[in-house]
């Protein structure tokens, strides 16, 4: 029993050790593939632009849903006025990056994961290699920071659109001033809070990319390899990006 | 076929434009000017008393073989005994556990990364499948290399892309998609990938597998055809005997580790070993047992029904 | 060539859309930088010796209904008080000009808010006005303290209400 316990620790250990070796390969590598733009522009065109549908649709509605609890709860201490502040606190401190790194790995993780995956288990990264051209530089790396360029900019875009419909909802529907909602929480929200959301975005994003990338490049070379990396980007990501959370949030009190 | 045109260039690469003049002096360092290549050793890859082992399992037992230069050398051997692993080896993808690998002069284990994708720009290499670049148009993966490599200019990288594909009889397919071309064509694609940059050496893993008569045909023609115009090396690794024989000059048959059999197809057609009249003749049962190694059979059958 | 413009203006606009929203929160939704709207409108000022927590932003109403918001608020060093600019929509142009303007609070833990109760004068309220009449924010911890120190004194007739009104004793003497 503890024996089987501690095989998995060792496990998981070996693999977050091998993930942040990666990553710091990724590191490495990334400041020369600037010379590259095309294929980093072609990269966050794919994990951000493509996923800004998705990641305003959800910002909508986790905002309305925000505005909703937030004025039924608020109401029972006369303070509706507060929503403002409570909206945009959680939206820009937590909600946002958060919610934007889980679906950042469910649709633009799980993509470059199985397109890594796919270019191995064909030998298009074996067939780079053969031309002289390293697949870390050529491809992993733009893969990676398209993803770290984008998914700040999508923690942004989820927190303005879900204050929009906290605002749809508390203002416009339940009857909250207006005045009050934007004044109180420009009162209470500070620059602090603004970059604790930014800090968080940037961390979930290098991570979410890294670990999705990671997947990708390591995947065993077999259909069924690729759906097991698929599937290993989505919860290894989540796991990550909720322990990090913690970890940041700890940081900024 | 009127390619190459007469009096074209056998090195082309005299005339490609380097990002500076740095990587320039490397690459006449590497190739030598003209004249300088090093021609005089007669073996272009040489492989002294290689082990490797995977996973427990010997692939490679005190392997010592040659490949000459110039001429079609085809590496056959039953499924399992490695001829995969013998060109990741060759090319530097992975590292043997002891022995000698030296290609082109040059012993692959201790290069350093940058001269091993130095060497390999002197390779070129035909995946199974092709392994074309999903994402770019056929006329973008043959030109990958040049664009990764040199600072040509549009109108000549265009030149030579489709010179290379006129060569495999594609050219009109240039602005096709990978997922547009049939498996025979996805093979003569990869190929003018491989040749783009005028290689020394050129390897194909399983080149036959899954084409048609047809295009087989046009695969074994472009084989013979490149190696003898281009006047490079060609390294072919397959099971497919009959196609083999007519295309080869050489064939090294690999069993258990090591070379069992080395001569023409002609001499290896009238060899008397087991395993070579076996594996020449495609017969099912001989050195290479038909069964996997098992129990009694029908002691296994017994016990199931006692049980 | 024309797929990697597309692709070149999606990456564009999805970049400037995130610093949009980038710049939309730090500035929106912080106290950096505010603005309105442009609609017509008209400013009015008001004296206070205690604004207790109003904010830029807040609302102004007659009879509960919102007719405007704060706009600005100053420190007038010379009268030691607070001065809130209040931004009025310009069709409530008809408010008496001896009008008179408290800080009320929104429930019990809301914010304030300033409540104009209208007066009895045949003039109106117009741009760059002054509204005389003037209800101070109520400090809650003030009035505890008034209470304690009233009860203390045994005097518990004293109400707390007048320390709250347009001039607190000590504020009087300074200015004097």
């Amino acid at each position: 029993m503890f024996k089987e316990w501690w095989n998995s620790l060792s496990e998981s250990l070996i693999a977050a050790g091998a993930l942040v070796r990666f990553l710091f390969r990724l590191l490495i590598n990334s400041p020369r593939a600037f010379l590259r733009m095309d294929l980093i522009v072609q990269q966050t065109y794919n994990s951000g632009a493509l996923s800004l549908v998705i990641i305003m649709l959800s910002g909508l509605f986790v905002g309305m849903v925000l505005g909703l609890q937030g004025y039924q709860l608020l109401q029972r201490f006369g303070s509706e006025e507060a929503l403002g502040t409570a909206a945009a606190i959680g939206l820009v401190k937590e909600l946002g990056p958060v919610v934007t790194a889980l679906l950042f790995a469910g649709r633009a993780g799980t993509a470059l994961t199985s397109e890594l995956g796919l270019m191995k288990a064909t030998d298009q990264l074996s067939a780079m290699e053969m031309m002289a051209v390293d697949p870390i530089r050529r491809v992993v790396v733009p893969r990676f920071l398209g993803g770290v360029i984008a998914m700040p900019l999508l923690a942004a875009i989820f927190s303005m659109v879900g204050l929009y419909g906290a605002q749809l909802v508390g203002v416009q529907i339940m009857g909250v001033d207006s005045g009050s909602f934007w004044s109180q929480m420009r009162a209470s929200v500070g620059i602090v809070d603004i970059s604790e959301g930014i800090v968080k975005s940037c961390v979930f994003g290098i991570a979410c990319s890294a670990i999705a990338v990671y997947q990708g490049y390591y995947a065993a070379p077999t259909a069924e390899g690729v759906g097991r990396a698929t599937t290993s980007t989505v919860v290894t990501s989540a796991v990550v990006v909720l322990f990090l959370d913690y970890l940041i949030t700890a940081a900024f009190l | 076929m009127d390619w190459p045109p007469p009096g074209s260039i056998s090195r082309p690469w005299k005339i490609l434009h380097f990002k500076n003049s740095k990587s320039a002096a490397k690459f006449e360092a590497t190739y030598g000017g003209p004249g300088h290549l090093p021609m005089s050793q007669a073996n272009i890859i040489e492989i002294r008393n290689l082990n490797y082992v995977v996973g427990g399992r010997t692939i490679f037992d005190g392997l010592d073989m040659v490949i000459p230069r110039g001429r079609v050398t085809a590496v056959m051997g039953p499924s399992g005994t490695g001829k995969t692993t013998l060109l990741r080896l060759v090319t530097g993808q992975i590292l043997a556990d002891s022995g000698a690998v030296e290609v082109a002069g040059s012993e692959i284990k201790s290069l350093s990364r940058e001269a091993l994708y130095r060497l390999r720009q002197r390779m070129g290499m035909l995946f199974q499948n092709g392994a074309l670049l999903t994402d770019l148009s056929v006329f973008e993966n043959v030109a990958f290399a040049l664009r990764e490599h040199t600072d040509l200019p549009e109108r000549l990288i265009r030149q030579l892309v489709l010179t290379k594909l006129q060569a495999v009889g594609l050219r009109g397919a240039a602005e096709l998609m990978p997922s547009e071309l049939s498996g025979g064509m996805n093979r003569r694609v990869a190929l003018a990938r491989a040749i783009v940059m005028d290689p020394e050496i050129l390897i194909y893993d399983e080149p036959f597998v899954g084409l048609d008569p047809i295009s087989m045909g046009v695969i074994l023609r472009l084989i013979r055809r490149l190696n003898d115009v281009l006047g490079l090396t060609s390294i072919v690794v397959s099971h497919d005997v009959k196609e083999i024989s007519s295309v080869a000059d050489q064939i090294l048959l690999l069993s258990g580790g090591k070379v069992v059999a080395n001569g023409t197809p002609k001499e290896l057609h009238c060899n008397p070993s087991k395993i070579v009249a076996q594996f020449m003749g495609g017969l099912s049962d001989g050195p290479v047992p038909f069964h996997f190694p098992a129990t009694d059979y029908f002691g296994e059958l017994l016990a199931r029904e006692e049980a | 060539m024309q797929k990697s413009r597309t692709l070149n203006l999606g990456t564009g606009l999805f970049v400037l859309l995130g610093f949009a929203a980038l710049f939309f929160l730090t500035t929106q939704t912080t106290s950096r930088g505010i603005s309105f709207g442009n609609a017509p409108h008209f400013d009015v000022t008001a004296r206070f010796d205690n604004i207790g927590d109003l904010k830029v932003g807040a609302p102004v109403s007659i009879s509960g209904v919102a007719v405007g918001r704060v706009n600005k608020i100053e420190y007038d060093s010379k009268v030691y008080k607070a001065v809130v600019s209040l931004r009025l929509d310009a069709k409530y142009n008809q408010i008496p000009s001896d009008s008179d303007a408290s800080i009320f609070t929104q429930g019990l833990l809301g914010g304030k808010f300033v409540g104009l109760s209208p007066g009895g004068a045949e003039t109106f309220l117009k741009d760059k006005d002054q509204i005389d009449q003037t209800q101070s924010a109520i400090v809650l911890e003030n009035l505890i303290g008034q209470f304690v120190a009233n009860f203390a004194k045994g005097s518990p007739n004293a109400s707390s209400v007048d320390s709250t009104t347009a001039h607190t004793p000590h504020v009087m003497e300074k200015t004097k």
